[in-house]
């Protein structure tokens, strides 16, 4: 009899607790009876200040597509075999393991998009959707996405919609559903896929002047980033090994000096968009960028073996 | 034994629910947010929270020399106005949406690459005594490489 009443009290318990987080998510609207109830404040100041604590922090690197862009905006030749190949995507079994591969698959399909390499762009995408399926993405990369990009091939900008929403999708899917650890994951594994890709295309014989040396030097500017991002999900094992790769490899982007002038903002009224001017000075020197180009192989192997 | 039973079901349904405010948040930043990017191709990112008047968040990110940025910041309807300054390394006002009568969107470029600093504000309706509103905020990114 006990036993009955406690299950039917709790199954009540949960019931009433359910409306009210229900109803509570119609925010911003007056609940007349519940207001003459309970002791409101006169004013907002002291919840507001309680909510000011509660202050949320994003840290955005730059996307696989935005970090494609990059290295084709710098010039560099297209090299298939600095992709990592699709037919290693049966060796991904673990969580951490399709993370990273779904940022890197990703990163390797927006470079494949960049080049209008359109076989192997529908080999990477098919690769990116086994590591979102394995990840239990529900709808990151479906079927007829792949369809749509076949029957775009030779639209750039449809492929690049396709490419970005499908990120977004995978991206969104884990922040929103409680593993802000992996979608941290996949944004690292795309970021160290681009770093690869582009420290294997600098020739050393052009490393003077070379556009794709300064995208590099760039990077510096992220690494905080990463790491802060990382920080957010310490106590994850998998984030905890991250976090000593990338640590490992902020010390040598400190060996790089970058020097900026302070930022100056003017209007062009030509294209009615804001200049931010400024000058800038790197030192980084072949000595420097060799070490940063092995300890990034050695990062982004570890990641795709 | 009956809280044993109780809090995986609640925790469940607390789950859910924050799911399903989630989702509305992705499908509000979807449909609100990322046609404000028009000809600029998004990043691929997405940042959303539900904020609450008075309440700011922050976003780093790098941007660099070789692109063309249009930044798209837009609250529900719900909500008040929605500040954002666009801050350098240094803490200074690059920029402020306030002055330009909270506009969504702001275009830029840059000489050099910079890290920059995003703070978003939900303004405050000023009403005392009500609940303050509160509602899903998305912020985008759209490039396109520079003429």
């Amino acid at each position: 009899m006990n036993r009955k009443y406690g299950i039917s009290s709790g199954i009540l318990l949960v019931f009433i607790l359910a409306i009210s987080l229900f109803t509570g998510c119609k925010s911003g609207k007056k609940a007349p009876q519940e207001d003459e109830e309970i002791n409101m404040p006169t004013d907002n100041t002291e919840i507001l200040q309680d909510i000011k604590q509660a202050e949320k922090i994003f840290n955005a690197l730059p996307s696989p597509l935005e970090s494609a862009m990059l290295i084709k905006s710098a010039g560099a030749m297209f090299n298939e075999n600095l992709l990592n190949p699709v037919s290693n995507v049966s060796t991904y079994v673990t969580n951490k393991s399709m993370a990273l591969n779904l940022g890197i698959y990703t990163c390797d399909l927006s470079i494949a998009s960049m080049y209008e390499q359109t076989q192997l762009l529908i080999d990477y995408m098919n690769a990116a959707k086994k590591m979102a399926d394995g990840l239990g993405i529900l709808k990151a990369i479906e079927q007829e996405d792949i369809d749509k990009l076949e029957e775009n091939i030779n639209n750039s900008e449809v492929i690049m919609d396709i490419v970005s929403q499908t990120f977004m999708n995978s991206n969104s899917y884990l922040e929103d559903n409680g593993q802000p650890a992996t979608a941290a994951m996949v944004l690292v594994g795309g970021w160290i896929e681009g770093l690869y890709i582009s420290t294997q295309l600098v020739d050393m014989k052009d490393f003077n002047g070379n556009k794709l040396v300064g995208r590099i030097i760039d990077q510096k500017l992220s690494i905080d980033i990463l790491l802060d991002l990382l920080n957010s999900s310490k106590g994850n094992p998998a984030v905890e090994e991250l976090i000593v790769q990338v640590t490992k490899l902020k010390a040598v982007f400190d060996k790089i000096n970058i020097n900026t002038s302070p930022v100056r903002p003017e209007f062009d009224k030509n294209s009615n968009t804001t200049v931010l001017k400024s000058e800038v000075k790197t030192d980084m020197t072949p000595a420097v960028f060799t070490e940063l180009s092995s300890t990034v192989t050695e990062i982004r192997n570890s990641f795709v073996k | 034994m009956r809280l044993l039973k109780t809090i995986p079901i609640l925790a469940f349904l607390v789950f859910a629910y924050s799911g399903s405010v989630n989702a509305q948040c992705k499908a509000f930043a979807k449909k609100e947010c990322l046609p404000e990017l028009g000809a600029y191709t998004h990043d691929g990112n997405y940042h959303a929270a539900v904020l609450v008047e008075g309440e700011e968040a922050e976003l780093y990110k790098t941007f660099y020399s070789d692109m063309e940025y249009r930044i798209s910041i837009v609250g529900e309807d719900k909500l008040p106005s929605v500040e954002f300054k666009i801050l350098d390394v240094n803490k200074n006002v690059l920029y402020s949406n306030k002055d330009k009568d909270y506009a969504s969107t702001w275009d830029f470029r840059l000489e050099s690459s910079q890290q920059l600093k995003i703070v978003v504000k939900v303004t405050s309706f000023n009403k005392p005594g009500d609940t303050p509103a509160s509602g899903c905020v998305a912020i985008m990114f759209g490039f396109k490489l520079k003429k």
